[in-house]
């Protein structure tokens, strides 16, 4: 098991207090507390090597490259995945958005299938669909049953009538349903589709391995797992990416430039137009090292245990509908809910006269309310630093709102 | 807080007043705020320039469907060019109760739907005496 008591003291964001209470923050679906060790590797960044990375013949410049390049690495070992088949992006949607440019434009044509699940997140839908309007292609959506897990049935079917790309979300930011990607990739690579896996709420809170996945791209953002905002991943299969066109063309990405024509740098920089966020990826290498300190597995532990409790306690509650999958094997610290006919937003706004932080609305999921039959939904998130007794604080605030609200 | 839900507030979410749609209104404006995706439709029967019958329909969270309620009682009765001078204040005096300024979007998005609703039938009934 994990010492949360110890984890708490490097992040000093708990130190405070809001309107005389304690935080209590459960939108780490939304994005994560970054601890010191983060905060301290990108300030050493700035303070102590800045500079610009890749064509610093200085002392700092190579510091600064090693650094970034560094960090890289450990992204890949992270995953299971090699250095030149880590690009970095600035977020999960950069990501996917790459993708669906530069191998979407070249290998989706007219009447193309693009296969999709009614589960995903916006920044797996509105890039396809900007993509399928371009060129003509046609979207499909895999359906969910009652308990929010994807019909397999329904995805077989569609398989079979020649998906060439698929985009499947790892673990749902609504319902917390973690679908089961390496058989589906298995199966659309039989039917000979790609598949791109959304794995930006699965990556910080399990292990993942892409080999094991098997998917042909996977797509992440750092500012989930302890890192900064503005600093993604994007892996892909290199003999994929060495096929593709360039996604941003600049500087830092080419290897020769005239008037009227140029080459493009090896993989991953191929990719890496621009100045890049040197800071962003070293703080994301130093979260990489804080999760690996813990243990994924050691992670994934304890948010099942304490989802479970929460679960446990949050269906007492009278009035009280939850969203997605009972079985906590296959659902991460995600909980969705509505309370009576309280709305999402007037739920938050007397938690946070608690203290506690949810998110309310449709969380960048629309299609999937409007499959759920809801204008929105209340969420808690979990993550290592959230206690049962902070549960315990959540289901009696929802009791007093039942209260305020007359239930 | 949760001054913010007040009694009144909590009735109004519950029984709304005015709430419905009108046949063949005068004016009519719809909008949702983005953050949520709430909606709000306004509708507006007038007689000589002034509110006859006002009815708004749409989902929301309590404060903005109790805002909708005293928005629509507020102006019966009233001309046109008064519903151009209501503000902000108006609307929190109505409610009497504090709004952070992430609620206050909720609070004020029916005097935003009233305002697009009087403007485009301004627009319109300009056009029609020229």
């Amino acid at each position: 098991m994990i010492d949360v008591e110890k984890i708490r003291q490097d992040f000093p964001i708990f130190e405070q207090r809001f309107k005389g209470k304690p935080l209590i923050y459960l939108d780490n679906a939304a994005t994560s507390q970054r601890p010191n060790q983060v905060v301290d590797a990108m300030n050493k960044y700035y303070q102590v090597y800045n500079a610009t990375i890749h064509r610093c013949v200085y002392k700092l410049g190579e510091e600064a490259t090693n650094a970034y390049e560094e960090a890289r690495e450990k992204v890949a070992k992270f995953i299971n995945a090699n250095p030149e088949e880590i690009i970095f992006v600035r977020n999960a949607t950069e990501a996917i958005n790459l993708v669906a440019y530069s191998w979407g434009r070249s290998n989706i044509r007219e009447g193309d299938k693009i296969l999709l699940t009614l589960m995903e997140h916006h920044s797996n839908i509105v890039p396809w669909q900007l993509l399928a309007k371009e060129k003509k292609a046609h979207l499909e959506f895999v359906d969910i049953d009652d308990e929010g897990l994807l019909k397999i049935d329904d995805f077989e079917k569609f398989m079979n009538e020649e998906i060439k790309f698929m985009g499947l979300v790892h673990a749902s930011n609504v319902l917390g349903t973690i679908n089961p990607v390496k058989e589906m990739v298995n199966y659309a690579h039989k039917n000979g589709a790609l598949v791109l896996v959304d794995a930006a709420q699965s990556v910080p809170h399990m292990p993942v391995d892409v080999h094991e996945i098997g998917c042909d791209f996977l797509a992440f953002s750092g500012h989930k797992m302890l890192g900064p905002t503005g600093i993604g991943v994007l892996y892909g299969k290199r003999e994929l990416l060495e096929k593709m066109n360039p996604f941003l063309g600049g500087g830092d990405m080419i290897r020769e430039v005239h008037l009227r024509e140029a080459s493009w740098d090896d993989l991953p920089w191929k990719f890496e137009a621009g100045t890049s966020n040197v800071a962003g990826a070293i703080g994301l290498g130093a979260a990489v090292d804080y999760l690996n300190k813990i243990g994924m597995k050691n992670v994934r532990e304890h948010e099942k245990e304490l989802t479970k409790y929460a679960l446990d306690k949050i269906v007492e509650i009278k009035g009280i509908r939850i969203y997605g999958p009972k079985d906590i094997n296959v659902r991460g610290g995600v909980i969705s809910f509505n309370l009576g006919d309280i709305h999402p937003h007037d739920l938050a706004s007397i938690l946070d006269d608690e203290g506690i932080a949810i998110r309310a609305g449709h969380h960048c999921a629309q299609p999937l309310m409007e499959r759920l039959g809801v204008n929105g939904t209340a969420r808690a998130s979990f993550y290592i630093y959230n206690t049962e007794g902070e549960v315990d604080s959540l289901v009696n605030s929802l009791e007093k709102a039942r209260k305020v609200f007359k239930l | 807080m949760s001054d913010m839900y007040a009694e009144m507030i909590i009735d109004l979410y519950r029984h709304p007043m005015n709430y419905g749609k009108l046949e063949n209104p005068d004016i009519k404006a719809k909008d949702s705020n983005p953050i949520c995706g709430d909606v709000i439709e306004i509708q507006i029967k007038l007689n000589k320039g002034k509110v006859k019958e006002v009815k708004f329909n749409g989902k929301g969270c309590a404060i903005s469907q109790a805002s909708a309620s005293l928005l629509t009682e507020m102006i019966k009765g009233k001309k046109i060019d008064e519903l151009k001078e209501l503000d902000k204040k108006d609307i929190l005096d109505a409610l009497g109760i504090e709004i952070g300024p992430v609620r206050l979007k909720c609070a004020l998005l029916p005097l935003k739907v009233l305002k697009m609703g009087i403007y485009s039938y301004l627009g319109s009934s300009t056009k029609a005496e020229e």
